[in-house]
């Protein structure tokens, strides 16, 4: 494919609607990593899968279905699991079931199956980014508030509890946040490419990050690049979008490693400690 | 009941499976700073557990006055585990006021906390409950892992806070806690 086609229009919705989640899914990568719980990115994108097949099964939008089921299954966490990954690993095996059989039983739910896993992001159209940029304006407006009270629980656990506060509003408001950020954009990247945009930056960030604002700066920055390599690439050589982005990731992932143990070697240690 | 206490601790026993310390009974007021002492397995940190909501009371009460604030400082070290988060950071989480740092450590607040020595980690977490917005500070063996320059500018801190804080503070360093406390408890095995 020729390389100047990427700036067509119709490419360039869904190259936004890819950057809304590439900036997004790793500042909640970082706050999950901060609460031990990033497989509740995987739980929450295989809930979505599940959520989209089965909107599109009833006739409804599959970004409708997946934010039913991820917000329900957000809420059923908190019931079951105040915080951890217990609750997540359970939501995540359950919607990877339910996904899989609507697959196997309901052929209109195979088409739109097929792209959630294989992350279609060129697929993607205005419905697709009207939802990201909803989703960006409510990140923006609630994750700062948000962000001193995540980091007060985890630095100083009984400080709400001490004053008598009640933390649970918040846990819930972010498992939310979580939720629908998964839902949205595993409708657009697919299910392993959100979940790895939530893992790999935030990881590498956690490693180089100078503090918490500058390492939360460092993981959109390794998101960006390795969405904006992937997209360009997947459109070179005609591949999904999802598994190319994901490799991506890992080999970014890999490199910071092998940085990081060779700084080692040399007595240094400018990225951190695993 | 003391209407003026910001704490009221009356006849408590508390502990987690089982009692470990109690019967106890005492109040803190503004300007109160009590230093408890007592040997290992007295009950010391369960105590301020106890105040602090995170240990099972099993007879008496903790009354903390309504809107009361509470820093409570404990001996763990603060649950870092690679997070990148730099002392600037942590004094904000609890709006300390980084002003009255010591010199010797005002140069290291924009460095990751995982980044610093055992005692430098140590005096930012205290520094981050004593330097609280609060009402009530609870402190857990503060001058561990402290040098005698941070020991001292503790002391110091305390003194100047006292008249508009009550505090309550745990320390094997009987010599820290007789120059900062206004009265003390003692717990017996």
């Amino acid at each position: 494919m020729n390389i100047s086609q990427l700036f067509d229009p119709m490419f360039r919705l869904p190259l936004l609607t890819g950057l809304i989640f590439a900036t997004l899914l790793p500042m909640l990568g970082m706050y999950l990593r901060l609460r031990e719980e990033w497989l509740a990115a995987l739980a929450f994108a295989q809930v979505a899968a599940a959520g989209s097949l089965a909107g599109t099964i009833l006739g409804l939008p599959p970004q409708a279905g997946a934010l039913a089921c991820t917000c329900t299954a957000a809420a059923f966490k908190g019931w079951i699991a105040k915080t951890g990954n217990n609750g997540y690993a359970l939501l995540m095996i359950t919607g990877w079931a339910a996904a899989i059989l609507m697959l196997a039983n309901v052929p209109i739910a195979e088409h739109l199956g097929h792209a959630l896993f294989d992350g279609q992001l060129y697929f993607t159209g205005v419905a697709h980014l009207a939802f990201g940029g909803v989703f960006l304006v409510v990140v923006t407006a609630i994750l700062p508030w948000l962000s001193r009270k995540l980091l007060l629980e985890r630095m100083f656990p009984d400080f709400f509890r001490a004053s008598g506060l009640s933390a649970w509003k918040f846990h819930l408001i972010f498992d939310l946040l979580v939720a629908s950020g998964l839902a949205l954009a595993t409708a657009s990247v697919g299910v392993m490419g959100a979940f790895g945009l939530v893992f790999v930056p935030s990881m590498i960030a956690y490693h180089i990050g100078p503090s918490w604002r500058g390492a939360l700066l460092v993981s959109i920055v390794i998101s960006l690049l390795a969405y904006i390599a992937s997209f360009v690439l997947a459109f070179k050589i005609d591949q999904p979008f999802g598994p190319v982005l994901v490799l991506v990731l890992s080999g970014l992932a890999v490199f910071g490693y092998l940085i990081q143990m060779m700084s080692r070697s040399r007595g240094q240690s400018p990225l951190g400690r695993v | 009941m003391d209407e003026d206490a910001l704490l009221v601790v009356k006849d408590l026993s508390a502990g987690y499976a089982r009692p470990i310390v109690g019967p106890v009974s005492f109040s803190l007021h503004r300007g109160d700073v009590i230093g408890v002492r007592g040997a290992n397995g007295a009950g010391k940190s369960t105590l301020l557990n106890a105040i602090a909501g995170s240990a099972r009371i099993f007879s008496g009460s903790v009354h903390r006055r309504p809107g009361v604030r509470v820093s409570h400082q404990q001996q763990a070290a603060l649950p870092l585990d690679n997070v990148p988060l730099s002392g600037r950071e942590l004094l904000a989480l609890t709006g300390a006021d980084a002003r009255g740092l010591p010199e010797w450590i005002k140069p290291l607040v924009g460095k990751r906390l995982d980044r610093l020595s055992g005692g430098q980690l140590q005096f930012m977490q205290i520094w981050a409950c004593l330097s609280a917005p609060v009402d009530l500070v609870l402190l857990d063996e503060p001058t561990n892992n402290v040098d005698p320059h941070g020991v001292h500018h503790l002391q110091d801190q305390i003194r100047s806070m006292s008249p508009s804080h009550a505090m309550l503070v745990i320390s094997h360093d009987h010599a820290f806690l007789d120059k900062i406390s206004t009265r003390t408890l003692n717990l017996s095995s």
